[in-house]
């Protein structure tokens, strides 16, 4: 199983690049021409998002920075216990959808702290890759298009960040515990 | 929504800060976040341009035609509203493809992309449509199936078996874009049924 992950995920990419490269070789496309022309648009796509993810990452920062967070988790232990999400577990769960540097910080902690092979080590894991970071996302693909109304966008977003931790925490009991 | 959030977490961060003696966090926070704003832009641009530059390729070669085609039975249910051969279609497509493929970098040009399309088919240009909904909820549920980056902290970290947990991570995700899609059609529908009542 190992031996063929690490395998597949090492040759998504190449994979990927030389199969569009050759087809469209084959199918008369001026491949560099065409590359160029298309490339064209990643640099205003990526500038048009600077404020939009300055802004965001600016209130991340000063609410992490201020020890508002700190004050928030531990005032919202009581709900996560409630939800069977260990107390290790749950500063990472609440960071994950606002920063994702800042739950890798977490992750990296439990594993260093309980090993990446504990059951703590098993959820982090988990959790970390069957979520990704709510506010980053809406914020780039939103800001990118100038959506300023993003309807029932971020609830769907954050209830489903929830979700995912809680279904993390289950399945890890469920597959690892004995 | 997206400004209670913001203000809150500003507020909330300058008044905690300066009730606890932390003024010099608030500064920290100001400078650090917008440098990292900055740098994830920065940091974008280069796969950006790579992969929307690929991208084209695959366009003009027929391949992003050929995928909405064979995915058609997944795009229509989850974007009824988009017209099966509108180019928005072929970038949603590509941007789950990357996502599943765990090519996490070339997710976000891609999806950028089927932003800009589904704009063009959005009556409202600063209001979200409800396709808009429902790329976000499946980008923000991460349909990941192989997490190489977590994969790779648990190598850095000595484990026995990185790999053990990618079976739970596949099964996780799973169950969490489901109910991302099952929320998404919930709010869409009870958003509708509030407007019918206005």
């Amino acid at each position: 199983m190992m031996e063929w992950v690490n395998t597949l995920s090492q040759w998504a990419l190449p994979v990927v690049v030389a199969s569009i490269l050759v087809i469209g070789h084959f199918r008369k496309v001026p491949v560099y021409e065409t590359f160029v022309e298309g490339a064209k648009e990643g640099f205003p796509t990526a500038v048009r998002i600077i404020p939009h993810l300055v802004a965001m990452l600016v209130a991340v920062s000063v609410f992490r920075e201020s020890g508002a967070l700190q004050l928030t988790l531990n005032w919202l232990r009581p709900l996560f216990s409630l939800l069977q999400i260990p107390s290790e577990i749950v500063p990472m769960a609440l960071l994950r959808p606002i920063s994702g540097s800042g739950s890798s910080a977490v992750m990296i902690d439990i594993f260093k702290t309980y090993g990446p092979d504990s059951l703590l080590g098993k959820m982090a894991s988990v959790l970390q890759g069957s979520s990704d970071t709510t506010l980053y996302v809406l914020t780039v693909y939103f800001g990118s298009v100038g959506i300023r109304n993003a309807r029932y966008a971020v609830k769907v977003g954050l209830l489903s960040d929830l979700a995912a931790a809680v279904f993390s925490v289950m399945v890890v009991y469920w597959i690892f515990a004995v | 929504m997206i400004n209670a959030i913001w203000v809150s977490l500003l507020l909330i961060g300058i008044v905690v800060g300066a009730a606890t003696g932390n003024i010099e966090g608030i500064t920290r926070g100001i400078l650090q976040g917008a440098e990292d704003g900055v740098a994830v832009c920065f940091g974008l641009i280069s796969i950006m341009v790579f992969w929307l530059g690929l991208m084209k390729i695959a366009e003009q070669a027929g391949l992003v035609q050929l995928l909405s085609k064979l995915l058609r039975p997944v795009a229509r249910f989850l974007y009824p509203s988009v017209p099966e051969n509108h180019p928005a279609m072929g970038s949603i497509l590509a941007n789950m493809s990357a996502n599943i493929l765990g090519l996490g970098n070339a997710a976000t040009p891609l999806g950028l992309k089927a932003m800009r399309e589904l704009q063009t088919l959005n009556p409202h240009p600063d209001r979200a449509s409800d396709a808009m909904c429902t790329l976000l909820a499946v980008n923000t549920a991460s349909l990941t199936i192989i997490p190489a980056t977590v994969i790779s902290y648990r190598m850095q970290f000595g484990s026995a078996n990185p790999t053990e947990i990618v079976g739970a991570s596949i099964l996780a995700t799973f169950l969490g874009t489901s109910v991302a899609i099952l929320l998404d059609r919930l709010f869409r529908a009870y958003n509708r049924d509030q407007r019918r009542k206005r």
